[in-house]
């Protein structure tokens, strides 16, 4: 059996006196699809920038790769190949959708050039268009990202996190606002993307995730509520209680 | 302008020429060369400051300290070491990159307002240093007898007292930094620079060390400030201690806006706009301040993206 991509260890999260996420342990294996559950406020963001590095958890560790990575800083994640969406849109506005993606590409190659021009890198060009038209997006290249409707906006979310080739892609509410036919588009894209690398995704709509996952994790109050395939969540007594009334 | 399309995406693509042509020209403008010189100087000197401003988008207000520490660099080398001229310039630009690399060093850990207090601040520790130094830097009389008076460019001796000798010798170093400048925001990191402006979060999730990125953009942009501060203390035979005033800190701010910040050719007619202004009306009246303060408002209330952006803008918008 190969080892995790991912594993968080002990994970705890502190925001002065709250605690937003108390000793989460959990692993998630290569090339599968999982998805991070919970009613709002549970803690799956805050679970998510842990694993993600926007910041370091208060206590606990996350090892990628058998590497110990709790607390590297954020840009070190991109390089070793775990590549995030916000929950919140964040492009850059005012470039192009093809320059937000052709610059995202751009990292490995070269960060500090100052005197070559951009054209000498005409490859990471095609590559940008390539990413465009796997999230939809081929007609807006040239269109500022602030001009892009908020669907299209999600999409060169996707693509900008694609461009450094992941090995661990992680999503938080990648159909966050988004129309129910979008919503469609966004979950087959998720499903075409995992067919090729693992990703983590995060979601508080239960029932959205089920059909397409291997593993569900159930986030409630900072706890590990539920972790299992989409059949044994969905039998579990806690869960149900949670979701109450809800269709499980 | 529709028609005019290929002839502007031309000009685009040539702009370090088209600008360098327009400057060569420029003289023929102005009253007197004098005027011309001063303009040509805080132009390189906004340019540079844009770079970090206008396409990295951080606000310094203490860019002063690198055109003074330029000006006292190469004004020493001549005054007290007999340096040639060509060797106080590169004194003064590597004087005026160290302290870029200090002051940034310590500055980009803020944000917003409190980097522009910081450098605000740090460019007053340059200002005291330099004011206490009387020795070598003539303290509140500035330093006087910086004198170039003859360039000898290989057997081939140019009069540097000529004010058109000497406009055409300053307009050779920008020139060079136009080129430069040219081809760092067309390289891979001037793309760089432009996602931490538009949003230094995504940048850092893409891969780009932010707070390393900001110290190389502080640091070009130092060291070109500080070329502007040699050429001025050549230019001026003395350095004045309000080199490194904040009100000069201030002026390369709304010449960047008023010319247009993020644009290639802004800095220079922010410059020209607030140098021709002040040469105009100090003859005419003492509150001449007034005036620039209030082109200044008027542009900041009508023309938010200065003269030169909202040209640009206005040909683009009609391109389409
Ligand atoms: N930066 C923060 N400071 C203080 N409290 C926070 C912060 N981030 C999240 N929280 C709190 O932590 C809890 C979990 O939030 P979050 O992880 O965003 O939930 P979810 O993504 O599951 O909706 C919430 O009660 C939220 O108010
Ligand atoms: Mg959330």
């Amino acid at each position: 059996m190969t080892p995790p991509i991912l594993a968080a260890e002990n994970l705890s999260m502190a925001f002065g006196r709250f605690l937003a996420l108390k000793n989460v342990t959990v692993s998630f294996d290569r090339n599968t699809l999982a998805a991070i559950i919970g009613p709002n406020g549970a803690g799956k963001s805050t679970f998510f920038n842990a694993i993600s590095g926007a910041f370091a958890p208060s206590s606990g560790r996350v090892i990628y790769e058998g590497r110990d990575i709790t607390g590297s800083p954020q840009h070190a994640f991109a390089r070793m190949g775990i590549a995030k969406s916000f929950q919140i849109t964040n492009v850059f506005p005012q470039l192009t959708t093809h320059e937000n993606v052709r610059v995202a590409c751009q990292m490995r190659r070269a960060r500090f050039d100052i005197l070559t021009p951009r054209e000498s890198l005409g490859d990471l060009s095609d590559k940008a268009d390539r990413l465009l038209g796997t999230v939809g997006l081929a007609g807006a290249r040239k269109r500022p990202a602030a001009d892009l409707a908020h669907g299209q906006q999600r999409g060169l979310e996707i693509a900008l996190a694609l461009a450094c080739d992941p090995k661990l892609l992680l999503l938080d509410e990648p159909t966050a606002g988004m129309s129910p036919e979008e919503t469609v588009g966004m979950m087959n894209l998720i499903v075409r993307l995992a067919a090729e690398r693992t990703v983590i995704l995060v979601e508080h709509k239960m029932k959205l995730v089920m059909g397409i996952c291997q593993r569900v994790i159930v986030l409630h109050h900072g706890e590990l509520l539920a972790d299992g395939s989409p059949e044994e969540v969905r039998a579990n007594t806690e869960v149900r209680r949670v979701y109450l009334g809800q269709n499980v | 302008m529709e028609a005019f399309r290929p002839q502007v995406d031309f000009i685009a693509r040539h702009r370090v020429a088209a600008v360098v042509v327009f400057l060569s020209l420029f003289p023929l403008l102005v009253p007197y060369q004098a005027l011309a010189v001063n303009i040509l100087i805080f132009g390189l000197y906004a340019m540079g400051f844009n770079i970090l401003f206008g396409y990295t988008g951080m606000l310094s207000f203490g860019h002063a300290a690198f055109l003074g520490t330029g000006s006292y660099g190469a004004g020493i080398a001549i005054v007290h070491l007999g340096w040639p001229w060509y060797v106080a310039i590169a004194t003064g630009v590597a004087a005026a990159t160290a302290v870029g690399m200090v002051v940034g060093f310590l500055a980009i850990r803020a944000r917003g307002i409190y980097f522009a207090m910081v450098t605000l601040a740090l460019a007053q520790c340059v200002y005291y240093v330099f004011f206490q130094a009387e020795t070598y830097t003539g303290g509140e009389n500035g330093l006087r007898g910086v004198e170039v008076g003859v360039i000898d460019l290989f057997g081939w001796r140019l009069d540097f007292v000529d004010p058109t000798v000497k406009y055409y010798v300053v307009l050779a170093f920008v020139a060079f930094a136009l080129w430069f400048v040219s081809r760092v925001l067309g390289s891979p990191f001037g793309a760089v620079i432009e996602t931490v402006r538009e949003n230094e979060r995504r940048a850092q999730a893409c891969g780009y060390d932010v707070a390393r990125t900001k110290l190389v953009a502080f640091v070009i942009s130092a060291a070109l400030c500080g070329l502007a501060g040699t050429l001025r203390a050549l230019h001026l035979s003395i350095v004045p201690i309000d080199s490194l005033h904040y009100l000069t800190s201030g002026l390369v701010v709304m010449m960047c806006l008023l010319g247009g910040m993020g644009t290639f050719f802004g800095p220079f007619v922010g410059a020209a706009t607030l140098l021709l202004i002040e040469e105009t009306f100090t003859n005419l009246t003492r509150h001449w301040q007034l005036i620039t303060g209030v082109v200044f408002m008027a542009c900041v209330l009508f023309f938010p993206r200065g003269i030169w952006g909202s040209i640009l803008h206005w040909i683009r918008r009609e391109g389409r």
